[in-house]
């Protein structure tokens, strides 16, 4: 029975995960789970992941979240080259730096500026107040500031010469802004050229595929029964205005 | 020349480098680096780590940031007992699993109510809205929730019988709020038990020498030069408030 993982690609975690398996060659079922109509209330997904949140595995009886521990074990099981995550004490450290740093620094900026410029507007049927909008922006400049200048410095990847974990976990979160209309390359010469570096590793056909979903996620939302997402409203309510 | 570590006792993510090095007799230079004094902003130690966050590591010439990176090098460097990192593929998982998702479920919140409670009223002579106050603990109480529910289990450990990495990151979280005055264990009788076996593995003595700053954080506040902390007033609101 092969893997089973649980995806939404308008999720970044999820992205990762997807193309970590695809571009290795891993068998697995993909379970599709649409977070905006709430497939992650689901009973049998309660199941895989009580916490309710995607990506999500499961192979055999042993269930795992969270992406980065999805894909450390699948480096582990299905012995992927070396470079994803180098058994090198320095280039590894390297490696965990980044996918340590990002949750609360890329991750969290880039899925503001999603929820900030494309989800709120749309469940709340008004802007996000100006300074709170300009604060985001600015906290995203600062996580991309860091990515290029304390992680990828003169490298052409993070941890060196090649492409590993944390390149692929970077390029997805930093995709999310530009989904929600933040041309995050623009002016960013280093950035865009690392972004092309990637997406030739891991191949353009893959990254195309597993990016589609996100890039044309304004023209979906605008298409969603906002009535239907009304449960978010408490805590947009709570952090936003 | 042994190891340095760049530490601040009254940050959780560097207790848990301090109680691992410790636990482990790993010979090192324990380089005091005062937060709230701004010494992360001095010359020297942006050489260490240019985003100018502690815990930091100086291995001769190898530097590195992230609490989580510093361990997991420290466990194969010196091939610390396996409990702390398991190698088992399943035991890792779980490991990494927590490590990853307590960035912004565990450590944000307890941050949030250890800032809120104490250090902005205290320190920058902020007043918190009740209903942010009441919202920061409510997340806490739901991360706390899933830690017992979720991590816990019914196991004595996160990955089962012995104290691994996640255990110690975790209670080196969850002891910040407590040191605002918060005993979160109270009513929590799982997480009691879980918080007295970790204590007992990681050493009675080493756990409350570690803690007794964050522990006294209440007295020390009102001596506290806040000044250089001002400088930061906003960034510090945005995250929090």
């Amino acid at each position: 029975m092969p893997l089973e993982l649980y995806l939404d690609l308008f999720s970044q975690p999820c992205r990762s995960v997807y193309i970590f398996a695809k571009k290795n060659n891993i068998p697995f079922d993909f379970k599709k789970i649409s977070l905006m109509e709430g497939d992650h209330y689901g009973e049998d997904f309660g199941k895989v992941n009580m916490m309710r949140k995607v990506p999500a595995m499961r192979d055999g009886e042993f269930c795992l979240a969270e992406s980065v521990a999805m894909m450390i074990y699948m480096v582990e099981k299905f012995k992927t080259p070396d470079y994803w995550y180098p058994a090198d004490l320095h280039k590894r450290a390297r490696v965990n730096e980044y996918l340590s740093w990002q949750h609360m620094s890329i991750r969290m900026h880039g899925s503001k500026m999603f929820w900030v410029k494309v989800l709120i507007p749309k469940i709340m049927g008004r802007e996000v107040p100006q300074e709170k909008r300009d604060a985001a922006i600015e906290d995203l400049d600062e996580s991309l500031k860091w990515l290029e200048e304390k992680f990828l410095q003169d490298g052409p990847f993070i941890a060196g010469d090649h492409i590993s974990l944390a390149d692929l976990v970077a390029i997805v979160e930093v995709y999310q802004p530009v989904g929600a209309g933040v041309d995050v390359f623009e002016g960013r010469p280093k950035l865009s050229a690392w972004r092309d570096r990637v997406r030739q590793e891991i191949g353009p056909e893959l990254f195309d595929e597993a990016h589609q979903g996100i890039m044309g996620a304004i023209e979906v939302v605008k298409t969603l029964d906002s009535s239907k997402m009304q449960a978010f409203r408490p805590r947009i309510q709570k952090m936003f205005f | 020349m042994p190891l340095e570590l760049f530490l601040d006792l009254y940050s959780q993510p560097c207790r848990s480098v301090y109680i691992f090095a410790k636990r482990n007799n790993i010979k090192f230079d324990f380089k005091k680096i005062s937060l709230f004094g701004g010494e992360q902003y001095a010359e020297e130690f942006g050489k260490i780590n240019m985003i100018r966050k502690a815990p930091a590591m100086r291995d001769v010439d190898f530097c590195l940031a992230e609490s989580i990176a510093i361990m997991t090098y420290l466990s194969e460097k010196f091939q610390t007992p396996d409990h702390w990192y398991p190698a088992d593929i399943h035991k890792r998982a779980r490991v990494n699993e927590y490590l990853s998702w307590q960035h912004t479920a565990i450590r944000l919140q307890g941050a949030k109510v250890f800032w809120l409670r104490l250090l902005i009223p205290k320190m920058l002579g902020e007043e918190v809205p009740k209903e942010k106050m009441a919202a920061a603990l409510e997340d806490l109480d739901g991360s706390l929730k899933l830690i017992e529910e979720k991590f816990l289990e019914e196991k004595p450990f996160i990955a089962g019988d012995e104290i691994s990495l996640a255990d110690l990151v975790a209670i080196v979280e969850i002891m910040q709020p407590v040191g605002s005055g918060l005993n979160v264990f109270e009513g929590r009788p799982k997480l009691s038990a879980w918080r007295d076996r970790v204590r007992a593995a990681i050493g009675p003595e080493l756990f409350d020498e570690t803690h007794q700053i964050v522990l006294n954080a209440q007295e020390w506040v009102n001596t506290m030069d806040g000044s250089t902390v001002q400088a930061y007033k906003p960034k510090i609101l945005r995250l929090f408030m």
